[in-house]
This record gives structure tokens, sequence and C-alpha cells, in this order.
């Protein structure tokens, strides 16, 4: 079953620079929210910024990963 | 059905629908709370819309999301074009974006105009009958 610190560290994983929290909305360990703040979001559209983090999981979302909301914007102040 | 035709099917709906929603359940009766809260926001801007349940056939889900992309459901369609899931579509509706886009009126307040609407409150939208059974 995966956990909200699993989610985390796969996404800053996957998007080096990136920072995440993950939460687990139900406590079931299958609906979690992310809000993800990266400078590879910058220039992107909502849905390539989403798609971005949907990619990190692949095929787990909507199997193991049940629901994945998502919050995604760039770090204050720009890219560093 | 083969995939084919299903895959056919829903490029048809997103073809000939302007606003074509695909969810779980039906909008009167969604099946599930991202869907609901997607399918109460086109209510809350009084849009027009046909919707398509994606449950009867999981095929219905697979084909959508080879051919969008996108994993998830609820997935919005405007002009062909996928606008994206809940959370897309609850932040566009919220900043005025959503709203501009369908060209519908921003309601004063967005979060009370969605959480009003209920099935028996709002004649229904228009409905996509499901071929797909």
């Amino acid at each position: 079953m995966p956990s909200p610190s699993e989610l985390k560290e796969r996404i800053e994983t996957a998007l080096p620079g990136s920072t995440a929290q993950v939460d687990d909305l139900t406590g079931g360990g299958d609906h979690f929210r992310a809000e993800v703040v990266s400078d590879r979001f910058a220039g992107l559209s909502r849905i390539e910024q989403h798609r971005l983090v949907y990619d990190v999981f692949g095929d787990d979302v909507g199997g193991p990963i049940h629901a994945l909301s998502i919050k995604t914007s760039t770090p204050p102040g720009g890219a560093t | 059905m083969t995939n084919e035709e299903i895959k056919d099917f829903i490029d048809n709906a997103i073809g000939e629908n302007r606003v074509m929603l695909f969810l779980k359940g039906t909008p009167q009766q969604p099946a599930c709370g991202f869907s609901a809260r997607t399918a109460g926001t086109l209510n809350a801007l009084d849009v027009k819309y046909a919707a398509l349940d994606v449950l009867p056939d999981p095929r219905i889900r697979e084909e959508l999301t080879s051919l969008s992309g996108w994993p998830t459901i609820p997935q919005l369609f405007v002009d062909g074009e996928l606008i994206g899931g809940a959370d897309i579509v609850a932040e566009m509706y919220e900043t005025g974006e959503l709203a501009e886009k369908l060209g519908a009126e921003q309601p004063a307040e967005p979060e009370a105009a969605v959480a009003q609407t209920t099935p028996e409150r709002k004649a229904p939208p228009m409905q996509l009958e499901n071929r797909l059974d």
C-alpha cells in the first residue's frame, strides 16, 4: 500500500529540485493529495504541469493509487 | 461492442459536443466525489454539456485514457480539447477562467453556487444516451 512519504519521495526524485507535500485524504492508502512546487512547471499549462506529476506514477494511478489530487505551483520569486 | 467501436464512440462524443464530461456515474447521481464536484461546477455555471458514465464498461475508461493521456476520471473536454480533471476544473472555476472559456456567467459566490447545485434544484443537463451497454 503506497504511503504519503513514498509518494513524496517518488515525486521529488523524478522532478529534481521540486518539493512535494503529500497527504492521505482518507487514511486508506489509496486517495492522495499532492501539492508540488517545482520550477519545472514554469511556462507550462496546468494540463502539462499535472501530467508531469501523473507521469511519475505511471499505471499506479488508477491502480494502487485510486485517486491523486494535484496542485502545482512554481517557487515564489520564480526559478532560481 | 469492440474496443475500436468504443474508441470511435468516444471520439465522436468529444467531437460532437462542445462541452463533454466523462465521469463516474451520471451528473444526477455521480458515483465519486471528484465527478460530483466537476458536474456540480458545470451546473453552477449553467452550461449545457454532454456526459458519459465510464463505469458500465471498463474499456470506456481504458480507451478514453489512451486517447487523452490522462489517467483519472473525471475528464472535461471543451471544443475537442482536454481541459483537465477535477482539480484543474476547480482551479479554473475559482479564477473565472472556466466561465470565460465556456461563455458563462461567473456566480457571485462560486463555492456556494457549486454547493447549492443538487440534482433536485437544477434541470438535468443534456445527456448522451449511453450506448455502450
